[in-house]
């Protein structure tokens, strides 16, 4: 039999504000986090969280990775002691990018006084591993410890791949997460080149007005055990990882494969991977970027996978209609926030959505907020999808706890 | 080159040491590195800011040596004197 991995801590740094459960209730009241085309981590402080040394040693994505981090091991209680042997705890930490402010300074201080003066905390500060580095060092996880690069898909490949470790037996338990700080000049160059960000800065997922992505910037951490150790010690369960699923379009460098068929093929080995049907579905956290091509190709994956009438009567809303897309980061926000949706049984609804799309043809939960009902009346299940620029499809199965 | 004083060094030595981390008042020159938690990184970078500042160039087999804030300071005001 398979090990189970449940959930035990959460935290996250968001345009909403500091914090897993902030996250969803700010969203969930209607809050958008979006000011001036972009989501900014704007009440995130280094010094609350970091010493002068961590601070100046680390890039801001390793920085909102540590605050992060502190939340979750703090709600699964693992600030004072290690519950297991630090050699059998792993730490998954993704971007999609890594350092990017790093290198753009860096690179200004080569170009102005010469490659002598580059700092020497230029590469530990950019590698795209450093946050993965950076939360195993400050708790003392001696396990696998690796950074995840799959662009948009990122943090949901760290929570998979935490997953798997603990179900393989390779660890008891794991911190996964993800984490993006690419709001430079130089990113919105290059994303307003490929004509992939809003040009009128309104994240408005599945909306026929949808004219593009908001970039945003944050980090999510989750800390993740095998079920029979958590339960052993009397730790609070906030969620079951059930099952996970990944593909690949082998399509295009950016856009998603327009049938959804690869999509859905995650959908389907996530939902295969947990045991369960699209009857036992009660929430959708879509990948929902409010780019014209993702919005239709994953409503159509979607379709694919649930059957067109299952796939009606379930609730999908995007988080980035509140934060923006948050890149690497966005796997791992979205778990908590499906996570936070399943603990509350509060759905938060795709803000900004009113017109709709005849090419996006489902319940985007548009308005305000609504009760989870679970469909057979057990635990609820969600799905959290997400998609990536290189074809990557991932879908996370969370069962909330009963 | 202009001149430069002991004292001179000695405060942007503790100044660029006390960004690093190290609480100001600790930063004395009979402190250890080791003490301070200051690292070989560290060093390149304090090295960087004393070439950009007094061109005076700390190659590597130097900054192995050193193991006080003393040693640092004595071994850049004796490179700028000469």
């Amino acid at each position: 039999m398979k090990r189970r991995v449940v959930i035990t801590g959460l935290g996250a740094v968001t345009p909403l504000g500091v914090g897993a459960s902030t996250l969803h209730e700010r969203w969930a009241s209607g809050v958008c986090g979006i000011a001036d085309g972009a989501g900014k981590c704007d009440q995130f402080e280094p010094g609350d969280h970091l010493s002068v040394k961590e601070a100046r040693r680390l890039d801001r994505f390793a920085q909102l990775t540590l605050a992060s981090a502190a939340e979750a091991l703090t709600g699964a209680g693992w600030d004072d002691e290690l519950p297991y042997d630090p050699m059998r705890i792993g730490c998954v930490i993704a971007t999609g990018i890594g350092g990017q402010a790093t290198i753009e300074a860096q690179l200004d201080v080569m170009r102005e006084k010469g490659p002598r003066m580059v700092s020497p905390l230029g590469i530990p500060m950019y590698m795209p591993n450093a946050a993965a580095a950076a939360v195993s060092m400050k708790y003392g996880l001696r396990g696998q410890a690796y950074g995840v690069v799959s662009a948009c898909s990122s943090g949901a490949h760290a929570i998979g791949s935490a997953m798997r470790m603990i179900q393989y037996g390779d660890a008891d338990a794991a911190v996964a997460g993800g984490s993006e700080a690419a709001l430079t000049p130089f990113a919105f160059a290059c994303f307003e080149s490929m004509q992939a960000l809003s040009p009128t800065g309104v994240s408005r997922p599945f909306d026929a007005r949808r004219d593009g992505f908001v970039m945003g910037e944050g980090a999510g951490a989750l800390v993740l055990e095998e079920a029979e150790a958590a339960k052993s010690r009397g730790a609070t369960v906030f969620a079951e990882v059930a099952g996970y699923g990944s593909t690949s379009d082998a399509y295009h460098l950016t856009a998603p494969e327009p049938s959804g068929g690869p999509a859905s093929g995650a959908i389907e080995l996530a939902l295969a991977d947990a045991g369960i049907t699209p009857d036992d579905v009660a929430y959708v956290n879509a990948h929902g970027t409010s780019t014209p091509l993702n919005d239709a190709a994953e409503t159509a994956a979607l379709k694919r996978a649930l059957g067109d009438a299952r796939a009606r009567q379930i609730p999908v809303s995007s988080t980035k209609s509140a934060i923006g897309h948050l890149l690497g980061a966005a796997g791992a926000v979205e778990a908590i926030a499906t996570i936070e949706t399943l603990r509350t049984r509060v759905i938060p609804p795709t803000l900004g959505y009113e017109v709709p799309d005849p090419d996006c043809d489902l319940d985007y939960v548009p308005g305000e907020a609504r009760p989870l009902l679970a469909s057979n009346g057990a635990a609820p299940v969600a799905l959290s999808n997400s998609f990536a620029f290189g074809g990557h499809n991932v879908t996370l199965v969370l069962r909330g706890a009963a | 080159m202009p001149a430069v004083t002991t004292e001179q060094v000695q405060e942007r030595v503790i100044e660029t040491l006390a960004s690093f981390g190290p609480e100001a008042d600790q930063i004395t020159r009979d402190a250890t590195f080791e003490q301070l938690d200051i690292d070989s990184l560290d060093l390149v970078e304090l090295a960087q800011i004393v070439e950009d500042e007094y061109g005076v160039v700390l190659k590597g087999e130097d900054m192995k040596e050193l193991k006080t804030v003393g040693d640092a300071i004595d071994l850049i005001v004796g490179k700028a004197e000469a």
